[in-house]
C-alpha cells in the first residue's frame, strides 16, 4: 500500500457491555483503506461483537468508532452525541458489507434474487441493471450457473460465496467477515478463502474474524489477537504468528496452529 | 467388486463365494392382531346398529331432510355463510398481519395499540361483540368523518351506511383478527434471527425486512393454523343471528323449522351443509400446505406435512379438532438447527 495511509476504520477506546458482562474493553485499532485485518482469538473474546459494532448491529457504550471518518450510529453536534434515526443507520450500513458464519441467505429466494434484493429495494437500482451486476458478481465468485438455484440446493461453500456476492452487490467500501468458514465442511473452506483472497487482491478493505491462520499469514496486512475483550497483541501477521510475545497469544496459537 | 462387509461370516475371514448376489427377501409369518380385529368388528356392529336405527327413527324425519337438503333457501343460505366466512377471514388476515407487525415493532405506541386491541377482542365473547355491532346504530346514530372538535366533513346515518351483512362481517373479522394476530406473531418469531440481521446489514429498513424477508418465510408456519381458523370461522358464522343477521345457514334452517315445526331434520340439513363445506376447505388446506412445504428439506416427510392438520392451534378461540387430524402440523417455534436447511424453493409471496 502507499505511504499516505487513509484510515477506513478507526476504533478509539471502544467498550461494550451486555448487562454486567463487559465484552469489549477499550478497543483501539485502525484499519487503513485497502488493508486486510484479521481478528483472531478464543470464542467469547469479543471479536464478533466488535465486528457487529462496526456496522451498528450492536451499539457501543463508550469510545468512538468511525468508518471512513464518519461516526458509527451517532452524529456529533458540538460535544453532544445524537442517536441516529434507524433510516440514517441503514444508510451507513449499506456501505459496509457483512458475511456471516451461517451465511444467512434468504431461503425463499434464488441465489440471483438474494443478490439483487438489496440493490433494488435499498439503492433503487433498476431491476435489469441489478440483474446484470448480480450475474457479474456470481461469475466472480465462481457461481455463474447457479443464479436460479435456491440456497437449500447449494453446498455450504456455494452458499457462502453467494452471500459474499450479495454483500458486494451494494458496492461496499468495507467488508466484514464473521468467521466465514467456521460452518463449512473442511473441503469447502478453500473455495471461500480463494474468493476472499481475490477480493483482498482487488484492494477491498476487509476485517476478517477467523481461525484460518494460513489465510491470515498469507493475506492479512495486520493481525489482532483478542482475549477477554481486550487487544492482547497486534502487528504483522507473520511476525505475531511466528513470534508471539504474550503468553496468552502463545497458548492460543499453540492450540490452533 | 469385493465387499468384505456384506456377507463375511463372523467365524471366518474368507469371503463367501456368492457374496455379490443379494440375499432373498425375507418371508416371515405376519404378526397377527386378533384383539384389534375383534374390537373393530364389535365397533362395526354398533355402528351398523346405530345407522340402521337412525335410518328408521321417526324423530329424524328423513323425508323432510331429503325435501329441504337442496331447498333453494338452504343452498342460498349456505352461500351466504360461505361469503361471511371468506370476507371476514380476508379482512381478519390483513388486520392480523398489521397487528402482529405492530406488536413486534420497537415502537411502543404501536405495541400498546396492538396489545389493547388483543386484550379487548380476545377478552370478550364473540357473541357479545356481535350484539354490540348490531346495536351500533343505536349507540352511534350517525357516522361522521372529520377531525375532533371540528364540524364533520361527511356525515351519514349508520343504518344506511352499514347493512346487517357488513356489520356481521366486521364483527366476525375484528374478533378473528385478534386470534390470527397471535398465529402470525408465532410465525414471525419462528424465523431465524439471522435473517433479520442479514437484511439489516444490507441496509434494508425494518419494514422492508419484515415484508420482504421475514413474513414470506413465516407463511409456512402461519398457514396450517390459519386453515384451522377458517374452518372454525365457518361455524362461528352461525352466531351472526346476534347482530341480528338471519340469512346464514343455521339461522335460515331455524327459521324454516319454526314454520314447519320440524327442528330435527333441519338441524341435520344444516349440519350436512357445514360438514360438506368443511370437507371442501380441508381439501383446499391440504393442497395449500403441500404447496408451501415444497422443497423444505428431507427432515419433513411429505406425510407429516401433507396430513390435514387441525390439532395444533396457536391461540385459537375454539378447540376445534378436525376429524381425521391425526398428525399435528409443523409447530410454530420449532426450529431446525441450521437456518439454511429450512429454505423452500417456493416463493410464498
Amino acid at each position: 500500500m502507499s505511504e499516505n495511509k487513509v484510515p477506513m476504520v478507526e476504533s478509539a477506546r471502544v467498550s461494550k457491555s451486555f448487562g454486567s458482562n463487559q465484552v469489549l474493553k477499550s478497543i483501539s485499532l485502525t484499519v487503513n483503506r485497502g488493508e486486510v485485518l484479521c481478528l483472531v482469538g478464543p470464542s467469547g473474546s469479543g471479536k464478533s461483537t466488535f465486528l457487529r459494532c462496526i456496522n451498528h448491529l450492536e451499539t457501543v457504550d463508550a469510545g468512538r468508532l468511525r468508518v471512513d471518518g464518519t461516526l458509527v450510529g451517532y452524529r456529533e453536534k458540538g460535544d453532544k452525541l445524537l442517536e441516529l434515526h434507524p433510516k440514517e443507520a441503514a444508510l451507513q450500513r449499506r456501505e459496509i458489507g457483512m458475511v456471516f458464519q451461517r451465511f444467512n441467505l434468504f431461503p425463499h429466494m434464488t441465489a440471483l434474487e438474494n443478490v439483487i434484493e438489496a440493490p433494488i429495494r435499498v439503492n433503487r437500482v433498476p431491476k435489469a441493471d441489478a440483474i446484470r451486476r448480480a450475474n457479474e458478481l456470481l461469475a466472480r465468485v465462481g457461481l455463474a450457473d447457479k443464479g436460479n438455484a435456491y440456497p437449500a440446493h447449494l453446498s455450504g461453500g456455494q452458499q457462502q460465496r453467494v452471500a459474499i456476492a450479495r454483500a458486494l452487490a451494494m458496492d461496499p467500501k468495507l467488508m466484514l467477515f464473521d468467521e466465514p468458514t467456521s460452518a463449512l465442511d473442511p473441503e469447502l473452506v478453500g473455495e471461500v478463502l480463494d474468493v476472499m483472497k481475490q477480493l483482498a487482491k482487488d484492494g477491498m478493505t476487509m476485517i476478517v474474524v477467523t481461525h484460518e491462520m494460513g489465510f491470515a499469514r498469507e493475506v492479512a496486512d495486520s493481525l489482532v489477537f483478542m482475549d477477554g475483550g481486550v487487544v492482547v497483541e497486534a502487528g504483522d501477521p507473520r511476525e505475531v504468528l511466528s513470534n508471539p510475545r504474550h503468553e496468552r497469544t502463545k497458548a492460543f496459537l499453540s492450540k490452533v496452529l | 467388486m469385493t465387499s468384505p462387509s456384506s456377507d463375511a461370516r463372523a467365524t471366518g475371514n474368507s469371503l463367501s463365494p456368492d457374496g455379490d448376489t443379494p440375499a432373498p427377501a425375507i418371508k416371515a409369518v405376519r404378526l397377527r392382531h386378533p384383539w384389534r380385529n375383534l374390537i373393530a368388528v364389535i365397533i362395526l356392529i354398533y355402528v351398523v346398529a346405530f345407522v340402521w336405527d337412525a335410518a328408521n327413527r321417526k324423530a329424524f324425519q328423513w323425508e323432510i331432510f331429503g325435501k329441504y337438503l337442496f331447498d333453494q333457501r338452504i343452498s342460498q343460505a349456505a352461500l351466504v355463510t360461505l361469503e361471511l366466512t371468506v370476507y371476514s377471514m380476508l379482512i381478519a388476515i390483513v388486520l392480523a398481519l398489521i397487528l402482529a407487525v405492530m406488536r413486534l415493532s420497537s415502537n411502543p405506541v404501536f405495541k400498546s395499540i396492538s396489545w389493547v386491541y388483543l386484550w379487548i377482542f380476545r377478552g370478550t365473547p364473540v357473541y357479545v361483540q356481535l350484539v354490540f355491532w348490531g346495536l351500533l346504530s343505536v349507540i352511534y346514530p350517525t357516522l361522521s368523518i372529520g377531525l375532533p372538535f371540528l364540524p364533520p366533513i361527511v356525515s351519514f346515518p349508520t343504518g344506511d351506511a352499514l347493512s346487517l351483512f357488513s356489520l356481521a362481517i366486521i364483527g366476525l373479522a375484528l374478533n378473528e383478527a385478534a386470534y390470527l394476530a397471535e398465529i402470525v406473531r408465532a410465525g414471525i418469531l419462528s424465523v431465524d434471527r439471522g435473517q433479520e440481521e442479514a437484511a439489516t446489514a444490507l441496509g434494508m429498513s425494518w419494514s422492508q425486512t419484515m415484508w420482504r424477508i421475514v413474513i414470506p418465510q413465516s407463511m409456512r408456519i402461519i398457514i396450517p393454523p390459519t386453515g384451522n381458523e377458517v374452518i372454525s370461522m365457518l361455524k362461528t358464522t352461525s352466531l351472526v343471528t346476534a347482530v341480528p343477521f338471519s340469512f346464514d345457514l343455521f339461522t335460515r334452517s331455524r327459521d324454516i323449522s319454526a314454520e314447519t315445526f320440524t327442528p330435527i331434520p333441519l338441524l341435520l340439513v344444516a349440519s350436512a351443509w357445514y360438514l360438506a363445506i368443511t370437507s371442501v376447505l380441508m381439501v383446499g388446506q391440504y393442497f395449500l400446505e403441500k404447496r408451501f412445504a415444497r422443497g423444505i428439506g428431507a427432515a419433513r416427510s411429505d406425510k407429516t406435512v401433507g396430513t390435514v392438520t387441525g390439532a395444533i392451534i396457536v391461540g385459537a378461540n375454539q378447540a376445534t379438532v378436525v376429524p381425521g387430524a391425526a398428525t399435528p402440523g409443523p409447530q410454530p417455534g420449532k426450529k431446525p438447527d441450521r437456518p439454511s436447511d429450512r429454505s423452500g424453493d417456493e416463493d410464498p409471496r
